[in-house]
């Protein structure tokens, strides 16, 4: 039964990691898309509107990939976590089946009108395609979120006579105090990966000296909406994350800081590796008193360490939660300072003759998509042992008659598969962008879907 | 409250049916009716602002089915872990097939995904046939209401059967041939030229398969599954669902040779709409029925969630749907044209 855990783990993780390297982008390019028409209709240039048939093509890419990936998750749930489906489904199948009928039906109806339809359509016919589109994805993001803020935190639920969990209320499911929190600070995440990615396309162009005026359109859209972004996503919505987190999971608060020791004054760490044996961090480089304000706001509070828990209820793979926390904390200071700089360049009229600062732009590509990976690997391995906080653990959740044969089978499918999958995407992508945004028609002039 | 459910899970698999059975026939006589690249891309942009749409149903008839009978989705999901999978596989590869197919022009590109997207279209027809076919028939379910079945074992009714035996089997070769039929009245009705003319001979052999292995699969259903005949001689007006069935096929056979398309695609949606209500209705109480012991059986009565969701999900659940129906009536009339196999002018 352990094995066989271990696999269905790793199945899902591997999942879910690989389809929200999709997700992140359309979200956020969704708005970004909405801005361009924007600015198209209220310019009426054609410059915005090829802008937008750009990024579109890109976004067709992704939400096919999106598409695709997302299916098979939908379905985990019942394949390899049925005692989990059948215990819980009663309440995480509404939200998850309210996001199949309010957004996809919206998302997808409205993509093929958005794609293929501009000439019909009119401008503002193709302006609003494009808004519902945003609004699809956007309300599909917040459906997921609730389901996961649900499984953080649970709420509005009863349980039935055989010890099922029922739904008690579905506005406390709907208005979870996790979800808000959770769907700010994730969708900020995504609209930080859709600004770095226009920002690096962007400034590859500038660099190049090919399609410069599009670059500088694409730079200055990216870093305008992305250190508005950058700064948000620490304060309030990452802020608030976190005293939640100290909250109501005070034990995945002290694992991800690498809190072995209840503090008063708790100091915050920057760096240091975590030994498990000695129950200390290694070379640390520490802020004192720090942990104990950013969890309290007062810089001498007690913060529980995970000596005050006991060892069964520790997450089961801390160095796994407390690096990725830390990656995605660190890489979030990052993304304000380069957003800053760059703001600040750009309203000074020098961002665009700045070869460095495009340089930076241009190769911090990556790091968003390893930052909300990073972040998401938080959430998830922080809510461990639990597969629903505090009602079920993780292991009590697995599909009873699957055998860890048959796990490994379909996980050993999806990795070859996705392989090709991302090939497929990283080709097809590089293709776009080497043709850029230009007035000739793409040879892959989107004849049928993107 | 779970009676009503029942209906509309069916209901929402039935839409599911109807608009991913056209673009998945579609797909399965992808290389037989167009032969050059003109007329491919003809069949495929005759699907192709829609086809993700239709999917949609899918997840739709999913998520539905988690949140009404979490019992049947749970058993049902991980006992038929294998060949969901696989379709999953399929599901994955037909997607792409068809958006990555347009992007580069190569001989070698273009005819590689052309048949991804025919053999993935055609597997999945089957599949899904004998998915139907084996909740027919009933599984192994244990006392705990869980269930394993490996993807064959020797091909017989029994205890120890797999997802493939005669039976299932006989199931995937009826929606092999119903969704092709399907897919090619869909053609029929949204293309001209020579993929017109080569849909509707295509319309007019499949026709018999279905005809035959119809028959076929109603003959084998009532002495595979008892609770069919039983709910028939108990509820005689169940009997109008299978008629359905028959008026949709000789509606076909009627509408086909005499270029009335559009009627003949509606012909072929009343024959689906037969067959999957006249199943629907058959297995009635029953969700999944059990091969080993009846009272292991999932019912809708001991499958479904709590009275509060189901009442609350009715609610919001019809606006939804309602919302959606609104959104396909407005793209398909947007698109509702027939596609020519001149280049396209809808685009930019």
């Amino acid at each position: 039964m352990e094995d066989s855990l271990a696999i269905h783990r790793l199945h899902f993780a591997f999942t879910v990691t690989f389809h929200y390297i999709f997700p992140q982008l359309t979200m956020g390019l969704a708005l970004l898309l909405v801005i361009l028409k924007t600015l198209a209709l209220r310019t009426g240039s054609e410059h915005y509107n090829r802008a937008a048939r750009f990024w579109a093509r890109i976004f067709g890419i992704n939400f096919v990939l999106g598409v695709v990936t997302g299916i098979p998750m939908e379905f985990q749930f019942g394949t390899n976590w049925a005692q989990f489906s059948r215990a819980a489904g009663g309440v995480i199948g509404q939200t998850l089946a309210m996001e199949g009928v309010f957004s996809f039906f919206l998302e997808s109806s409205f993509l093929g009108l958005f794609l293929f339809g501009e000439k019909r359509l009119g401008p503002k016919g193709h302006w609003l395609s494009a808004f519902l589109v945003f609004l699809g994805s956007w309300l599909s993001g917040y459906f997921i979120i609730a389901t996961d803020a649900w499984m953080q935190h649970p709420v509005g639920y009863a349980l039935g006579p055989d010890g099922e969990i029922q739904l008690a209320s579905v506005s406390a499911l709907l208005f979870n105090r996790w979800a808000l929190w959770q769907y700010a600070h994730n969708m900020i995440g995504a609209v930080q990966t859709a600004c770095f990615v226009m920002a690096a396309v962007g400034a590859l162009y500038l660099l190049s000296g090919r399609h410069e005026t599009y670059g500088r359109t694409f730079v200055r859209v990216a870093v305008i909406v992305g250190v508005v972004a950058s700064i948000t996503q620490a304060y309030p919505t990452g802020d608030a994350q976190g005293k939640m987190i100290a909250h109501d999971q005070p034990v995945t608060l002290a694992a991800m800081e690498g809190l072995f020791e209840t503090q008063q004054g708790a100091p915050l760490a920057i760096l240091g590796q975590p030994d498990m044996h000695k129950k200390r961090l290694d070379n640390p480089l520490i802020v004192p008193g720090m942990l104990s304000f950013l969890t309290y706001r007062r810089w001498t509070a007690a913060v529980r360490g995970l000596d005050r828990f006991p060892e069964q209820d520790w997450p089961d793979k801390i160095l796994l939660l407390y690096y990725s926390y830390h990656v995605m904390v660190g890489l979030g200071t990052i993304f304000i300072a380069v957003m800053f700089v760059a703001a600040l360049l750009l309203w000074k009229r020098r961002l665009y003759s700045s070869r460095w600062m495009l340089w930076v732009l241009m190769l911090c590509l990556p790091f968003p998509y390893i930052a909300n990976t990073a972040g998401w690997i938080t959430a998830e391995v922080g809510r461990q042992p639990w597969l629903i906080y505090g009602l079920m653990r993780t292991r009590a959740g697995v599909s009873p008659q699957v055998s860890s044969g048959n796990a490994w089978f379909t996980i050993i499918g999806f990795m070859g598969m996705y392989t090709v999958l991302a090939i497929l995407f990283l080709f097809l992508v590089y293709r776009e962008i080497e043709h850029g945004p230009g007035p000739a028609a793409a040879p892959a002039a989107v004849e049928v879907r993107a | 409250m779970g009676t009503v459910w029942y209906c509309l899970v069916a209901l929402t698999l039935v839409f599911y049916v109807l608009l991913d059975g056209f673009d998945l026939g579609a797909g399965i006589l992808h290389l037989v009716v167009a032969r050059t690249g003109e007329e491919r891309r003809q069949v495929l942009r005759s699907i192709g602002p829609v086809w993700d749409g239709n999917e949609v149903w899918l997840l739709a008839t999913g998520g539905t089915l988690f949140f009404a009978f979490p019992a049947l989705y749970a058993s049902g999901f991980s006992g038929f872990y294998l060949p969901l999978m696989i379709v999953l596989w399929l599901l994955v590869l037909r997607g792409i097939s068809i958006e990555f197919r347009n992007h580069v022009h190569s001989q070698v590109w273009t005819p590689f995904w052309d048949f991804v997207f025919c053999f993935s279209s055609l597997l999945l027809a089957i599949f899904y046939g004998a998915a139907l076919g084996n909740v027919v028939r009933g599984v192994p379910l244990d006392a705990h209401g869980y269930f394993f079945e490996p993807l064959w074992t020797n091909f017989r009714l029994g205890e120890e059967t797999g997802i493939l035996d005669w039976y299932t089997i006989v199931a995937g070769l009826v929606a092999f041939f119903a969704l092709t039929l399907h897919g090619a009245a869909w053609l029929l009705w949204k293309t001209a030229g020579p993929v017109h003319e080569r849909a509707r001979r295509v319309a007019r052999v499949t026709w018999w398969g279905v005809a035959v292995f119809t028959v076929a699969v109603t003959w084998l259903t009532f002495r595979v599954q008892p609770q069919v005949p039983a709910n028939l001689s108990a509820h005689p007006w169940g009997y109008v669902f299978p008629a359905l069935a028959v008026a949709g096929l000789v509606a076909l056979r009627w509408f086909v040779p005499r270029q009335s398309d559009g009627k003949a695609f509606l012909a072929s949606c009343v024959y689906l709409l037969g067959m999957l209500s006249s199943v629907v209705f058959g297995l009635y109480p029953y969700v999944l029925p059990a091969n080993t012991n009846p009272a292991y059986a999932l019912t809708i009565s001991n499958a479904k969630a709590g009275d509060y969701g189901l009442r609350i999900g009715l609610v919001w659940w019809s606006i939804g749907m309602a919302l959606a129906i609104g959104y396909f009536v407005f793209l398909y009339r947007h698109f509702a044209s027939k596609v020519s196999t001149e280049a396209d002018h809808e685009g930019y």
